[in-house]
């Protein structure tokens, strides 16, 4: 009985996502890398509290994109971007916008997990450090008991917390990385490839997080992984040589995609 | 022969010999490079080696080794009341008997005469062609010195025949077992690896010879001074050393010495660190590459000067400057014009000694920098930090250990730096905190020592190895303290 009118919340819940407002908007988006172009004109949109997935081929642009929505592509000198990207009716490459207060906003994971050398402690805190979101120890505390807690590393690590978070496992190093995000109280994750260093175990782990995260955040997530962007996500965007393919519902896109690049590469034919 | 032609041979000889070998090898294979084990090449160089190697170790065994044979053929031959009186005499009658030797050889065959049968003066007939002698020569000596002159001689045409013999027999040895499935490259190789290893054998038995000299040496002075007064004394006042004044001791306390050598090092760090490692910062994180690509040699370019200009940059430049100022200074303060900075002082050698050094920190600290993570960048960036706040907070850290081990390979630089110190430190030894003020370094006092005309066997000079040995020590501490961190830290990103 309770599983039943869990599945129906579930049901009722991917429902609401598929027509949710836009949290973030591309509109035309471009990407030169110097002379090469990256990415032609993306009209892409992202639902809020929807977890979409950009998957296609490598080199097709899909984390380009993702780069381009917290504006990370701002770190690699020779990138230009062109178009619009819109968060919450606000340009995000409007001059007057603060680049840091954006990526505060719309915080990112990496491919690879990349822990500070630091404590497991000061990995949490480092961003509310940064952005004075707390002032006392108690409320440190707070954010790094709570952060981890949704990470769902709270309880492998509450005992150690102050050592060093290089030490830890790599699934449990990427969802401290994820906690380390989420202490930021950000609208938007963004995850880029997040499980691609991970074992089997750890990756149903982050995707079983990913698929709690959702009813609070925004997420975009990059994945190589067909199956996962089929478990974790409710839209797919498809990516082909810097342009956007098909945007859809997951389950559309899986069963009946509109385009038949979409079709022949999630049935394995190319990339 | 001399020694130069009969190298120049064997070289004929050897190139002669991979030509050979060479052209051997592609007849053994009838045309069809592929059939040999080995390309001709090989096969050449190693006819080559055959021919050069063995020939080259004889030629130079036999030029170490023939000396003593002969040598002790002519002590052999000296008379009885020479040989009785004593080594100390019969060494000196050698070295007369040996430059009669060299002079018999610039007498023409009438002179030669007059001189073998007694009838003109040997230390005259000599003297006139500028050979002089210690005393007048006696009979005896022509006779040995003519004997001398032909074993040497006769020493070296055998050598002459012998190497030349060996390099051509060689050749052929080698020459008569090439043949399509020899395997020449293997042989080649191995040669190489061991000239390989016989090149970092020699660099570290230098290592060890010149430790172990030191050592001895150092020895020798604490045979007449206490190691106690040397390392815990506080007065350097070594006097002079005169021939045979056995009976002047001086003072030997380093601690005056090794406080300038520490307080110059700190005051150059003090400078170079700071600017070293913004330089750094900057190079590594915020210079675009253009910048970076133009700046960061110029940077190094500092490095490749001589120490000694920057010795006379402080001694013409920088001393003047900081004496003038201060007694500028001073003039507006109090209305005295004096200067209360010395030109030769603490001060002077440190700034000048801290600029020498900021390449290295700067070069050294980008480099330890850059390796720091990019995904560690991007995790701070992403996190909505600044471009500081990652520096701070993440990079910098991060390279912390290994920005400590560079910073300590810097200052064992500037303990045992010797030049800057030389020109710009003073020769004061004394212990006081005023950097304004002279104070003198381990090196200068080593220097000082040794300078001018010496025997090494007065606590005067040999004082001069135990600084040295001390000032080893102190770097060689340093720098594998140092190495020890930097690789540490490498492990960790690896």
């Amino acid at each position: 009985m309770n599983m039943m009118s869990e599945a129906a919340v579930e049901k009722a819940l991917d429902q609401k996502m598929n027509t949710a407002p836009y949290k973030m908007t591309g509109k035309d988006v471009s990407v030169y890398y110097g002379e090469k172009r990256a990415l032609f004109d993306v009209n892409l949109n992202v639902r809020e509290n929807t977890v979409t997935a950009l998957i296609g081929p490598s080199g097709c642009g899909k984390s380009t994109f993702l780069r381009c929505l917290n504006r990370m592509n701002d770190t690699i000198d020779s990138c230009r971007v062109t178009g619009k990207i819109v968060l919450d009716e606000g340009d995000i490459y409007d001059p007057s916008i603060d680049v840091v207060e954006l990526r505060a906003r719309v915080g990112m994971v990496f491919q690879k997990p990349n822990p500070f050398p630091k404590s497991i402690y000061e990995n949490v805190t480092y961003g509310p450090k940064i952005h004075g979101l707390a002032r006392t120890k108690a409320e440190f505390d707070q954010i790094v008991e709570h952060s981890l807690q949704k990470a769902g590393l709270w309880n492998e690590v509450k005992d150690r917390l102050h050592e060093s978070g290089t030490g830890l496992s790599g699934g449990q190093q990427q969802r401290l990385c994820i906690a380390r995000a989420v202490a930021v109280s950000p609208e938007v994750i963004l995850m880029d490839e997040p499980c691609s260093a991970l074992d089997p175990i750890a990756t149903a782990k982050v995707e079983e997080l990913i698929h709690e995260l959702r009813a609070n955040y925004t997420i975009v997530i990059v994945t190589h992984s067909m199956q996962q962007a089929a478990r974790v996500s409710q839209r797919t965007a498809m990516f082909h040589l810097g342009n956007l393919v098909e945007e859809n519902d997951t389950d559309k896109m899986f069963t009946n995609p509109d385009d038949q690049r979409t079709q022949d590469y999630i049935m394995g034919r190319f990339g | 022969m001399s020694t130069s032609i009969i190298l120049l041979i064997i070289l004929i000889v050897g190139l002669a010999a991979y030509f050979s070998g060479r052209a051997r090898a592609m007849a053994s294979s009838n045309g069809k490079l592929s059939a040999l084990h080995s390309l001709p090449g090989y096969h050449g160089v190693y006819v080559a080696i055959w021919s050069v190697l063995p020939a080259a170790v004889v030629l130079a065994v036999w030029l170490i080794a023939s000396p003593f044979f002969v040598e002790s053929a002519l002590r052999a031959s000296l008379p009885q009341e020479v040989t009785s009186q004593g080594a100390a005499t019969t060494e000196l009658t050698l070295g007369q008997v040996m430059s009669v030797a060299n002079g018999l050889k610039l007498l023409n065959t009438d002179e030669l005469a007059a001189v073998t049968n007694g009838s003109v003066n040997l230390r005259d007939a000599l003297g006139a062609k500028g050979v002089p002698l210690a005393g007048d020569g006696e009979l005896y000596m022509v006779k040995a010195a003519q004997d001398y002159n032909t074993m040497k001689e006769n020493s070296r045409w055998a050598m002459s025949a012998v190497v030349l013999v060996i390099a051509i027999a060689g050749a052929v040895f080698a020459l008569r077992g090439i043949s399509a499935p020899f395997r020449a490259r293997n042989r080649v190789e191995r040669v190489m690896l061991g000239a390989l290893l016989v090149a970092s054998s020699i660099a570290i038995l230098t290592t060890v010879g010149i430790i172990g000299s030191m050592l001895s040496e150092a020895l020798r002075f604490f045979n007449s001074v206490s190691p106690s007064t040397f390392f815990f004394g506080t007065v350097w006042d070594p006097r002079f050393s005169a021939a045979g004044s056995g009976g002047t001791e001086g003072q030997f306390g380093l601690l005056p010495l090794l406080a300038g050598t520490l307080y110059i090092a700190f005051v150059a760090m003090l400078f170079a660190v700071p600017v070293g490692l913004f330089a750094a910062i900057y190079m590594s994180e915020y210079a675009k590459p253009v910048v970076r690509g133009i700046a960061k040699p110029l940077l190094e370019i500092l490095a490749g000067i001589p120490t000694i200009v920057y010795g006379f940059f402080a001694l013409i430049t920088v001393g003047p400057f900081l004496r003038d100022i201060s007694a500028q200074l001073n003039g507006l303060v109090t209305g005295n014009y004096v200067n209360f900075i010395q030109a030769q002082s603490v001060l002077t050698a440190g700034i000048v000694m801290g600029i020498m050094l900021i390449p290295f920190v700067s070069s050294l600290s980008d480099d330890i920098i850059t390796q720091v993570p990019r995904s560690l960048r991007d995790g701070s960036l992403g996190l909505g930090a600044t471009r500081s706040e990652t520096i701070k907070k993440v990079v910098l850290p991060a390279a912390l250990p290994g920005i400590v081990g560079a910073l300590l390979l810097t200052a064992s630089r500037a303990v045992g730096e010797t030049m800057i110190v030389v020109l710009a430190a003073g020769v004061a030894a004394r212990m006081q905190l005023n950097p304004f003020e002279a104070m003198t370094t381990v090196t200068v006092k080593i220097v000082n020592q040794l300078t001018g005309d010496l025997e090494f066997n007065s606590p005067q000079t040999l004082v001069a190895f135990a600084l040295g040995i001390t000032l080893f020590a102190i770097t060689l501490c340093l720098n594998i303290y140092a190495l020890y961190i930097v690789r540490k830290y490498r492990e960790q990103y690896e």
